[in-house]
């Protein structure tokens, strides 16, 4: 066992889940490589995507992963920084957002 | 900067470059030999489909020093071809099938024989192409003159712009080449280069900033097109996307950003049979500025001469010979062969 939760060689182990369940890591990995796939989005509009949702669910093999992915499939770094804005926008938005209950809850109790 | 070599840099000797990549480290070790990938793909010993392109380095002074340039060149380097040597150069094109002869350096325009090889390529009917930095062109009277020059030899211009932003750019070449290339690039456009009534071609090469891949090249080509145009009203006719080799100082680079191992592993996970079918140096021969004959510009610049089999010097120069040679790989090559491949003229698969 490694001495953190983390351990960076892990990322390039992923492939690996199937150890213990090859079924179910078989159709999750086809499933992962088709929702990559050219599309009606690029693949590089789905690894910005990816690396905005990295930061948003803090996975650091995640942000690893993409972040050298956005540069392979061409985008720059002010392009990257803004999806990690809009990851860092919904995230606060969503605190937000429930102080309108906050909100309604002092207005109904209070005089 | 210095160049390594006036830098006494260890790396500066090619036998220390390849004893890194076979065994800098344990996975360095552990990275399968680049010709037992080629056995495995049916190409091994890989051998030419015959010379198509002339490459010919007429020197290693620049007037940049780039961060990741595999020839380590730049104003400190004194290596030069002569005329006696670019004469031999004309005598082994001369009377062949080569169609192409592709000029390189360092800034293969800083070399004192440069407008007078150009001429002597064109008298033999062949297409030139100059491999240009960009900003030569911009650094005084003399060189402001060349892309008219260029024009009027109908010469096939690939300019080297690693991006279509300045922080990137410059990030690489250094403080203000980008500035200086979209001048370069606005003074070929202004002699006729990439225009719709015009037959001059003026293509990019775009390589990576860092350790990772290219992106693809048609998705960079729209990009640069697009980015180019609305920004510096510049025009191109095709972007080669090159995958940077781990070699020199983009080595350097590699080993001072604790990067080696994984670039290296990335470029053997990334290898692709189809790139390398289609690798270079099956149609290309690559001369050194003293004349020694290469499988390609990275070989040269690790001494790795052609196959002892082949005629190594251009005195001795055998195209039929050369045909049948055996081309010299190393762990390098795995740069050629990675994704879409990489060459001088971009992806290959």
């Amino acid at each position: 066992m490694s001495d953190t939760y983390y351990n960076p060689e892990d990322l390039a182990k992923f492939g690996s889940i199937g150890e213990f369940g090859p079924e179910l890591s078989k159709k999750f990995f086809d499933y992962y490589g088709a929702v990559f796939a050219e599309g009606a989005l690029s693949e590089r509009e789905k690894a910005l995507i990816a690396l905005a949702v990295s930061h948003a669910v803090q996975c650091p093999y995640c942000i690893d992963a993409y972040t050298t992915d956005c540069l392979e499939k061409g985008s720059n770094e002010m392009q990257m920084m803004e999806a990690v804005h809009v990851s860092a926008a919904i995230r606060g938005g969503a605190s937000l957002v429930h102080s309108v209950q906050m909100m309604n809850k002092v207005k109904k109790i209070s005089m | 900067m210095k160049s390594l070599k006036a830098a006494e840099h260890r790396l500066s000797q090619p036998e220390l470059q390849l004893e890194i990549l076979n065994n800098g480290s344990e996975t360095l070790k552990n990275v399968p030999k680049f010709g037992d990938k080629l056995r495995d793909t049916g190409l091994h010993p890989l051998k030419p489909t015959g010379i198509d392109i002339f490459q010919v380095n007429v020197g290693y002074m620049c007037n940049e020093t780039c961060k990741h340039c595999h020839v380590d060149a730049g104003p400190d380097r004194k290596e030069i071809m002569t005329r006696e040597t670019m004469e031999l150069c004309l005598d082994a094109v001369r009377d062949t099938d080569i169609g192409t002869v592709d000029l390189t350096g360092g800034a293969p325009e800083m070399n004192p024989h440069f407008r007078w090889f150009v001429e002597e390529i064109k008298a033999l009917n062949k297409h030139i192409i100059v491999r240009s930095n960009l900003t030569i062109l911009t650094v005084n009277p003399k060189y402001r003159e060349l892309p008219l020059f260029f024009a009027e030899h109908g010469v096939e211009v690939v300019a080297s712009l690693p991006y279509y932003l300045q922080r990137n750019t410059d990030a690489q070449r250094g403080d203000g080449v980008f500035d200086k290339s979209i001048i370069g690039l606005q003074m070929l456009n202004a002699v006729g280069y990439a225009q719709s009534e015009s037959d001059l071609m003026l293509n990019l090469a775009y390589n990576p900033t860092g350790a990772f891949l290219p992106a693809n090249q048609k998705t960079m080509e729209a990009d640069f097109r697009r980015v180019l145009k609305k920004n510096h009203d510049i025009s191109f006719n095709n972007l080669f996307a090159i995958t940077n080799l781990p070699i020199s100082r983009f080595l350097d680079f590699l080993i001072m950003s604790g990067n080696v191992d994984d670039y290296m592993t990335k470029l053997v996970n990334a290898y692709n049979p189809s790139a390398a079918a289609n690798v270079m140096c099956r149609n290309i021969i690559s001369v050194g500025w003293d004349g020694y004959l290469y499988d390609c510009d990275f070989n040269q610049m690790l001494q790795m001469k052609v196959n002892s089999s082949a005629p190594r010097h251009l005195r001795d120069f055998d195209l039929a010979r050369l045909n049948e040679r055996t081309i010299v790989i190393d762990q390098h090559c795995y740069g050629c062969t990675a994704g879409a491949g990489s060459s001088c003229g971009g992806a290959i698969a």
